[in-house]
């Protein structure tokens, strides 16, 4: 595979490919739009979930290189592209990955046709557009994960919102327009202060002494030392930002609508993918460039005060949820706040698990939002309390519900355990007593999922308009297929996955641990 | 790891059978993967088919369909085929895949067994690495199993009684539509059970611990269409999963402090942790909270109860001679822990003290056969408890042994029991409950088999000699009569009480225990086999004896318990080889015993007598009591039975103890989740207010501007002016 | 003579500022504002001449030509108005407001 790799200079072209496929995909949907006439709906246009479907898969594999590409014990970034963008401001194309980007490209790039399929019947009107919005979306989100240039992380930060607006907003809910502005206008007010910080970061970066003037990139970003208050106040920008979108308590109220309102497909990817921009961001930008005011007693505090009440208060909330979905939205609220914590903790254990609940819960919370998405389009409710007992009537559904819950509720072997039980135990060395608190959140868990679960299988069949609902197809089936693939293997498995990040886990900590000691040395040598 | 797999190497049972350990979960998995295949393949018709389900109300349209159809059915049934339209298509393959797989594993671990035996005397743990599961940084866990003298005995109780319940199921639940599922979930159990007693590490043990708490639920939940049983399955693992966050909790201090998880690692570098110090008692009261849900402990045994909403063979094999007995496991397995911290040793023995009190005066007012048996469990795992909290690992494994036997045999018997009792009612067509002892009473007459069989593990669990149960509970007694003699515990205080007292007090309250678990075990066999049948005139012409399938299981458990005490025999009555299991348990648990006990040898003989006759005269006397005070002549059928009073109520009401938790804990946090939480501070304060609130203030200030934009074009030429000659005029005026 | 130019055309810009703010007829509004531009345009004559630059004069063409344009679209848009409200009162068209 490595020589097969190396003979193709996969390295050299992956990440531009990986990035301009969606768009040729859109761009191919948009021309047969234009010279076809249609109304677009699925009737007139069945090619077009093909032209997807095929764009998605051809993403997959291309990206599946780097799985083996990528060297844990190489360089820091790897299979980097680097082109001129905007030159008077010296804003480049500058991609690369390491072992935290990887995984993330790859959930997406895994999770992406899986959506297509997804939609494969439930979207019937202006189809083209939707799966090129679906499209231009994935090249947002890559770009996100990719880049090393703040302006080109931003742009394609604010690129995604467009797509998944529409998204929501045409083929969504009831409340689809309420719950598109909610989620756009969320999301931009938090991110406008992150530009602001972008640019004083841009303004400060100049370096006399080399002989260079202001850049955009990250590295070098990295190394600029700011004053306490400057950082504080950056960190603060840029907090906000990946707050809204991880979402913290309590800065999630846009999920549960957004997610309730967006079609089936459009839920998981928010669910599995935009969410971990939030967590994302601040593993790779918050707290390594603001280390010391990340790290400040109070703030580090607060914020794993926020990530335990949310662990806790999101179970708790999401338990008395009529709807499945809000349901599932208040539980990622849960699970995220496991993220946050696993990072704030910083410890290897505590960041590599923190990176597992991310993976696993695009996996999981991915498969419940698909599998709710398969029981609206048979019945057209997610009302809990309209189903009941329909175990006996669609015995492969129930049994893959059941598993995807207790993946979700962090039973041992699944995915769950791994990432919730690395979190936890990295996260007790540094703080035992927070750690105390969320762990009570695998009781909670229990009790919403299986709650649900037991409300929607169990009991008595007893109505008529459940009695006839069909069991899943074999489209349906394959989508699961991989998504419960991929629980077990975490569940048992995960080392592949646990090498390949630790390197850049280990070197995240370090450097968050480093620029808090240089900070204090440096405040002690002006005292 | 390369040292790891040198001692593997070298050791003495790395080209034994034991080098298969891997398979011994792997087996039943197979059989899961086969029949969960099987079960995916409808049945005709789906809703409860079992004998003991048709007790409790069916409230739902399946169910009640299903019991139309069994009464269309019924002139045409024909002897036994008293389900006929519910039989699985096939039920053939997995009656034969389910116990099959119980059946190889246990060959297994009879061979695995021998290797050991034949190996001479093992002092050292064999543990075989598999494969990496989490590591990062520090933490390394492995997927490792551990073969050594402890896991072994619970290797051969799961495999050699799941076993006899497998095949026991096949007459019990063949006419049920969800037969391959039934035994898919069984597997699924076998397999995590094993995987718990198997594992090398905390972690790996927690897989199992977790893994049998799904199967628990979903086997509890086995006859989902009936709102109870899933209530009752899904309170089950919620109810653990409190005890599970004590495990974590006990790990995630042990890893922080010890930096492994493995037991050979943790045994090896406990001593660092401190003798009796705060860290090392906390760690284990931890660990014993996990073991308090798992192992239905109060205040978390309100699980079990109702766990016997699940079919008979279940209760009999995860609800009694298994799962339940994890808790005593685990400690047994961290007995260099709990030997370090007297605190948590006397807790543990306070706490199952109390439990096995509390748990056999509630089974004094049950009517329900099943309840009767569950509160029994929780009783005598409350014993169990009190010997593994006195540090006597071998009496407390001794008596999960022989728990196991005579247990699954009285649960089987009430299974054999209630199916008869269900095919009565079912050719009649009468709703009567077929668990209630009221409606039992005379089935000597019919049942002689069943009789003898549930009479021979009365004894044994009210502790008569010479059956297994009185060879235990003696242990078991003897042990906390020893501690509080001399010793680390004598010694220590608990709570500011001398650690000696407690003990005596324990010691009391365990006879106390004795006596009651004689009276109601006389109590469910007199109303159940003695006096005259309350069944009913046209029913009494179905009882019988149960098929063979399922009365030979019987048989065999039935031998177990008369002679289970041979296993470890005290050596005050020398009957044949003395202290077999204490001596084979010796490597693993013999140094935490000795630093419990201390230095001081063997109790006096004449104290040791005078233990033995003392429990023995109690056990006999709660016999004679019972059969004195007790009538079951004068009782009456369910349906005309009056109501209780007084305390007799409040027992039989099991103290209000559901009642309680739901009104403190379950209500009040699933209304402050709805009203609070939710509707107050997510949708009002955070959603409506901050969110929707700002969302407002922008449009107000918006309107306020939309206010000037009159579309007057007269309007608009007056600002203009004005505003040209205000900056006119401040340009001016400056 | 500058002093006099000057303040015939401040007169003529006054003259097309009250008519703009007083009258309701787009067409006398419209007057008004030639009135106004044509003021300015004397203004830019007068100076042009007073500094003996040919600037001001380049800007009255200018003017003149923007405002022949203005006419033409802004009558269109008159006659078009009057066409579907039988009026030009400028009370009566109000459609552009918040």
């Amino acid at each position: 595979m490595h020589d097969f790799l190396a003979q193709i200079n996969y390295d050299v072209w992956v990440l531009p490919a990986l990035l301009l496929i969606p768009l040729a995909g859109t761009l191919l949907l948009l021309l047969t739009g234009a010279f076809s006439g249609d109304d677009g709906s699925l009737e007139a246009a069945p090619g077009a979930r093909w032209i997807a479907l095929v764009a998605f898969v051809l993403e997959f594999v291309v990206s599946m290189g780097l799985w083996w590409s990528y060297d844990p014990a190489g360089a820091r970034w790897q299979a980097t592209f680097d082109h001129w963008w905007i030159v008077p401001w010296n804003a480049r194309l500058s991609m690369g990955i390491d072992g935290i980007s990887l995984m993330m490209v790859l959930l997406t790039t895994v999770i992406m046709p899986l959506t297509v399929l997804g939609s494969w019947t439930s979207i019937r009107t202006k189809v083209r557009s939707y799966y090129a919005l679906m499209l231009v979306l994935t090249t947002g989100m890559l770009g996100v994960f990719v880049a090393r240039d703040m302006l080109f992380f931003y742009v394609m930060w604010e690129i995604m919102l467009v797509p998944m607006y529409f998204i929501i907003g045409i083929w969504g809910g009831e409340r689809r327009i309420y719950a598109s502005i909610k989620f756009f206008i969320y999301t931009t007010a938090g991110s406008l202060l992150m530009l602001v910080g972008i640019l004083y970061l841009w303004n400060v970066s100049a370096s006399p002494a080399l002989g260079l003037g202001q850049t955009f990139d990250y590295d070098r970003l990295l190394g600029i030392a700011h004053t306490h208050k400057a950082a504080l106040w950056l960190f603060g920008a840029f907090f906000l930002a990946f707050a809204v979108k991880v979402p913290m308590f309590p800065f999630h109220t846009w999920l549960p609508d957004a997610h309730t309102e967006a079609p089936t497909a459009g839920s998981v990817i928010l669910a599995a993918i935009m969410l971990k921009m939030g967590t994302y961001g601040f593993l790779r930008f918050a707290i390594p460039l603001f280390p010391s005011a990340a790290m400040t007693p109070w703030v580090r505090s607060t914020i794993l005060t926020l990530a335990v009440i949310g662990i806790i208060y999101g179970a708790l909330v999401a338990m008395v949820q009529p709807d499945f979905k809000k349901l599932v939205a208040y539980s990622s609220v849960s699970h995220l706040g496991f993220v946050m914590l696993g990072i704030f903790a910083l410890t290897v254990q505590s960041v590599q698990g923190a990176m597992i609940v991310m993976i696993s819960h695009g996996i999981s919370t991915g498969a419940l939002f698909l599998l709710i998405g398969m029981l609206y389009e048979r019945r057209h409710t997610r009302l809990i309390e309209a189903y009941g007992g329909i175990a006996s009537v669609v015995p492969l559904f129930a049994t893959l519900l059941v598993i995807v819950s207790f993946s979700s509720i962090g039973l041992p072997s699944t995915n769950g355990f791994v990432g919730e039980f690395l979190v936890l135990i990295g996260s007790f060395r540094t703080h035992p007593y927070f750690v105390l608190f969320a762990t009570t959140g695998v009781i909670f868990a229990a009790a919403y999922l299986l709650w649900a679960i037991q409300r929607i299988l169990f009991h008595a069949l007893d109505k008529p308009e459940n009695e006839h609902i069909t069991d899943l197809n074999a489209r349906e089936l394959t989508m699961m297929a991989v998504l419960v693939a991929g629980i077990f293997w975490i569940g048992l498995y995960p080392q592949p996955i646990l090498r390949r990040m630790e390197t850049s886990s280990a070197r995240f900590v370090q450097l968050v641990e480093s620029g808090q000691a240089s900070m204090r040395t440096a405040e002690r040598g002006t005292r | 790891m390369l040292q790891d797999l040198a001692a593997v190497d070298t050791h003495a049972l790395a080209a034994t059978a034991a080098r298969y350990v891997g398979l011994l979960p792997l087996i039943p998995l197979a059989g899961f993967l086969v029949n969960g295949a099987l079960s995916l393949i409808p049945a005709y018709t789906m809703g409860p088919g079992d004998p003991s389900a048709a007790g409790h109300d069916h409230d739902g349209a399946a169910a009640a369909r299903a019991h139309a159809v069994d009464h269309a059915e019924q002139s045409g049934a024909t002897g036994d085929d008293h389900h006929a339209v519910a039989r699985h298509p096939y039920a053939a393959v997995a009656s034969v895949v389910g116990p099959l797989v119980l059946v190889l594993s246990f060959a297994l671990a009879v061979a695995i067994w021998l290797a050991m035996a034949s190996a001479g005397e093992m002092r050292t743990p064999y543990v075989q690495r598999f494969f990496d599961w989490m590591v990062t940084g520090d933490l390394k866990i492995a997927w490792a199993f551990q073969v050594d003298q402890l896991s072994m005995i619970m290797v051969l109780v799961i495999t050699g009684v799941g076993m006899l319940i497998h095949i026991f199921s096949i007459g019990y639940m063949g006419d049920d539509p969800g037969y391959p599922r039934f035994f898919a979930y069984l597997n699924l159990f076998v397999a995590f059970m094993l995987v718990l007693v198997l594992g090398a590490s905390y972690p790996v043990v927690f897989v199992g611990w977790e893994g049998v708490g799904l199967c628990s639920y979903l086997l509890i939940g086995f006859w989902f269409s009936d709102k109870a049983n899933a209530y009752a399955g899904k309170k089950a693992f919620i109810v653990n999963r409190i005890g599970d966050v004590g495990f974590l909790l006990g790990m995630f201090l042990l890893f922080a402090n010890v930096g492994t998880l493995d037991f050979t690692g943790v045994a090896a570098s406990a001593s660092s942790l401190g003798y009796d110090s705060a860290l090392v008692t906390t760690i284990c009261l931890f660990f014993f909270l996990g073991c308090v849900g798992k192992s239905a402990q109060l205040p978390l045994y309100v699980w079990l109860p109702d766990a016997m909403a699940g079919p008979t063979p279940v209760s009999a094999l995860i609800h009694a001679a298994t799962m339940v007995t994890a808790g005593v496991y685990l400690i047994a397995r961290s007995g260099f822990l709990f030997a370090m911290s007297p605190t948590a040793c006397i807790t543990v023995a306070v706490v199952g003290t109390l439990t096995a009190l509390f748990a056999a005066t509630i089974g004094l007012k049950q009517w329900d056969i099943k309840k009767v048996l569950a509160y029994s469990t929780i009783s005598q795992l409350g014993y169990m408890f009190m010997g593994v909290g006195a540090g006597a690992y071998a009496a407390g494994m001794f008596h999960l042994v022989t728990h196991a036997f005579f247990k699954a045999l009285l649960f089987l018997g009430s299974g054999s029991v209630i199916f008869a009792m269900h095919r009565a009612y079912h050719h009649t067509g009468s709703h009567e409950d077929a668990q209630d002892m009221r409606n039992m009473g005379g089935l000597r007459k019919y049942m002689p088999i069943t009789f003898v069989l549930m009479w021979i593990a009365t004894l044994s669990i009210a502790g008569v000699p010479p059956f297994s149960g009185f060879f235990s509970k003696d242990g078991i007694l003897g042990a906390v009569f020893a501690r509080a003699q001399h010793g680390a515990l004598a010694d220590a205080t608990w709570l500011g009480m001398p650690g000696s007292a407690v003990l005596y007090v324990l010691y009391v309250l365990g006879l106390v225990t004795a006596f009651l678990t004689a009276i109601y075990m006389t109590r469910l066999m007199l109303y159940t086999f003695h006096g005259p049948n309350r069944t009913g005139e046209a029913e009494q012409a179905h009882l019988a004896e149960a098929p063979w399938s399922m009365t030979g299981p019987l048989v065999v458990l039935g031998v177990l318990s008369a002679a289970g005490g041979w296993l470890d025999l005290p050596a005050a009555l020398p009957l044949g080889p003395v202290g077999v299991l204490e001596k084979w348990l010796d490597p693993v648990v013999g140094a935490a015993t000795a630093a419990v006990a201390g230095s001081a040898g063997e109790a006096v003989t004449s104290t040791e007598y005078f233990l033995i006759g003392a429990a023995v005269v109690i056990a006999i006397l709660g016999i004679v009591v019972a059969v004195a005070r007790l009538k079951p002549a004068l009782l009456v059928p369910k349906r005309d039975a009056l109501p209780s009073h007084g305390f007799e109520h409040v027992l039989e009401e099991k103290y209000y103890v559901d009642e309680i938790y739901d009104d403190a804990i379950v209500r009040p946090l699933v209304s402050g989740s709805r009203n609070v939480l939710w509707t107050g501070i997510d949708r009002g304060i955070i959603d409506s207010l901050l969110v929707n609130g700002s969302a407002v203030l922008a449009r107000g200030f918006g309107w306020i501007g939309s206010q000037l934009q009159s579309g007057e074009t007269g309007a608009y030429a007056w600002a203009i002016a004005i505003g040209a000659l205000a900056v006119l005029g401040a340009f001016t005026f400056r | 003579m500058i002093s006099e130019a000057l303040f015939f055309s401040a007169v003529l810009f006054t003259i097309g500022v009250v008519g703009v703010l007083t009258r309701r007829n787009a067409i006398i509004i419209f007057m008004c504002v030639e009135l106004m531009l044509n003021a300015v345009n004397l203004s830019f004559i007068a100076l042009s001449r007073l500094h003996g630059s040919a600037n001001g004069q380049v800007f009255v063409l200018f003017v003149m030509t923007i405002a022949a344009a203005e006419a033409a679209v802004g009558l269109a848009i008159i006659i078009s108005i009057f066409r579907h409200h039988k009026s030009v009162d400028l009370r009566n068209i109000n459609l552009l407001k918040g």
